[in-house]
């Protein structure tokens, strides 16, 4: 299991102020595998996503990608190493349009963005891409619409599609589903299972439907601990998961 | 290394400014309009002003411009550009008294000099955003200050430099009417850089960079640089107008290095509208002006009327003239859209 995980935490550890956010996590995740993080709120997966793409430096443990040290690197770097994330509350350029984050991000790992010389025109060149992956999430007709006009689930799709952009090794999805309809939730699922061929992903997602059609490992985790890890069908089956996750759910029943 | 986090991933992004203008959306003939008129407007103007007050227009053009390419369009409140004026200014008279380069030289010697500064000052100050970025740069902005006052030997101290020769292969532009003429190209020059970086692959990171900092470095760009390299550039359009300021005043004091010389390229901008460019250089226009007939009717208390005509632009007008202006129009568009459905 070890060897051949992608990207993987020992005793990561992160504290804000007294509080233990994550707490000695221990995490491999297996290359192209889909890797589900569950757990209440305040469990610590989004701080533990933070952790992994640079945003917190953890106050101990150690974090590889593909067997290279990669603590503490800015997420600059993490994201020009393969690693790219989305946001759980929705992140974007309110002013510019949709086309125009997609070509941002392909435009990231060529020199371009430095050429303050040059005109802007030379992101035309990255057009016919965006535009593919506009088509992709379901955007292409509002590819021109600026990003603060769009509607919450377009902005989810255009999140996802500036990560695959990117054209990560590994993607993190925080939550990619919440907040949709139906249909939508759908679409996004049929999206993930598309674009995680040859690639790793790991997603934070509270709707247990979307976990089991998409995750091969799920993490469960409490108080920032390690619960569970398993296939889907064992964790959910775990008491120890039910008590804690699905607890209040159940006992509804 | 940086572990300071630009702001928390996930937290609520900026608030939508959307009073900026990020990207131009106005259809090419109104652009090419808008350029003819400037560029004429630029050439007539001694004509109808003062020559010596439409050298300072062209000089506070481009400090707003400067300013407004941090403000506006890297969303950095820069409250020190006095520094990079003010160091241009002194660098250039210098240049022009103890080397006796033509002017044109004498002025780009002054701007390469505030780009250098920028560089120590910018690599501290990008580390911090919104007031402390603003704090960051006044205090260094006041340190030159204390240091060009104490340095007399070199700077004259209170006295200043006197008598700055405006050199130019044997031209006589000793009247102003003609050093405008001579100043003119390079004032575009600069005013055209500033709108190649806005209109450039970099310039459309920084507005990325301005609206949402977090994500800018989730897509893998370097922030810190990119202000650094924004604020150097800044930096050397200031330093522009501050040289042209020396040459076209022919003397320099300590008020180019002065705080309220920061202030006022601030309100120029709020005036003009903050993230429109071409704001900057109608507030300047205005400003100047003003101060000048103010000054010329022998009322003394100009900076309460700047002071005031900030307020009600701040109050009333917060996407300033440019700003304003740009919107009205994009209404009457929407209503006459609506109509003619």
């Amino acid at each position: 299991m070890a060897g051949q995980a992608l990207l993987s935490a020992r005793g990561l550890t992160r504290d804000f102020r007294g509080f233990r956010a994550v707490d000695q996590v221990d995490l491999d995740v297996a290359a192209d595998s889909v890797h589900a993080l569950v757990g209440p709120n305040g469990a610590g997966k989004t701080t533990l996503f933070n952790l992994l793409t640079g945003f917190l430096p953890p106050t101990a443990g150690r974090i590889e990608l593909a067997g290279r040290d990669v603590t503490g690197l800015p997420p600059e770097q993490v994201a020009r190493l393969g690693v790219a994330r989305s946001f759980q509350i929705t992140s974007l350029f309110p002013q510019l349009c949709a086309r125009e984050h997609v070509e941002l991000a392909l435009q990231s790992p060529s020199g371009l963005g430095w050429r303050f010389w040059r005109s802007v025109k030379l992101m035309g060149r990255y057009r016919e891409r965006a535009e593919e992956l506009l088509d992709m999430v379901g955007l292409a007709e509002l590819a021109e619409a600026p990003a603060e006009a769009l509607a919450y689930g377009r902005k989810r799709a255009l999140e996802l599609a500036i990560a695959l952009a990117l054209d990560p090794k590994v993607l993190l999805l925080d939550e990619p589903t919440a907040g949709m309809g139906l249909e939508d939730v759908d679409r996004t699922v049929d999206l993930i299972a598309t674009v995680r061929k040859g690639r790793t992903v790991v997603m934070v997602e509270h709707n247990m439907s979307v976990v089991g059609r998409l995750a091969d490992t799920v993490t469960v985790l409490q108080a920032g601990k390690v619960l569970v890890e398993g296939p889907y069908e064992q964790v959910r089956a775990d008491e120890r998961v039910i008590t804690a996750y699905l607890g209040a759910a159940d006992a509804a029943h | 290394m940086t572990t300071a986090v630009e702001s928390e991933p996930g937290a609520k992004p900026g608030p939508a400014r959307s009073g900026l203008v990020a990207v131009s959306r106005a259809p090419w003939w109104v652009r090419y309009a808008l350029l003819v008129a400037g560029l004429a407007v630029a050439l007539w103007l001694p004509n109808g002003l003062y020559p010596a007050v439409a050298v300072d227009i062209l000089c506070w053009a481009l400090l707003a411009v400067s300013v407004d390419l941090l403000l506006g369009f890297t969303g950095l409140m820069s409250f020190g550009h006095a520094a990079f004026w003010g160091t241009s200014a002194y660098l250039a008279g210098i240049a022009a008294i103890k080397a006796g380069l033509p002017f044109p030289v004498a002025v780009l010697t002054g701007a390469l000099g505030a780009a250098v500064i920028a560089l120590p000052i910018g690599y501290l100050a990008v580390k911090r955003t919104g007031i402390y970025f603003a704090m960051v740069t006044l205090a260094f902005a006041q340190m030159i200050y204390y240091v060009a006052n104490k340095w007399g030997s070199v700077t004259g101290g209170e006295n200043g430099l006197q008598a700055v020769p405006r050199e130019l292969g044997g031209l006589d532009l000793s009247d102003e009417y003609y050093f405008y003429y001579a100043a003119l190209p390079i004032a575009l020059l600069g005013l055209w850089a500033a709108w190649r970086i806005v209109n450039s692959p970099f310039g459309r990171v920084l507005v990325g960079i301005r609206d949402n900092p977090a994500r800018a470095r989730a897509l893998g760009y370097p922030v810190h640089r990119y202000k650094l390299t924004a604020f150097v550039l800044s930096a050397f359009l200031a330093g522009l107008g501050g040289g042209l300021f020396a040459m076209g005043h022919q003397f320099v004091s300590l008020d180019v290095l002065h705080w309220t010389t920061s202030g006022k390229a601030v309100i120029v901008v709020v005036l003009g509208g903050i993230g429109t460019l071409w704001g900057g250089v109608l507030g300047a226009a205005l400003l100047v002006r003003l101060e000048d007939w103010l000054s010329f009717s022998g009322f003394e208390q100009i900076g309460l009327v700047t002071g005031t005509i900030f307020v009600l632009a701040v109050l009333l007008f917060r996407r300033g003239i440019w700003g304003t202006a740009v919107d009205l129009v994009r209404r009457w568009q929407a209503r006459r859209g609506r109509t003619e459905d």
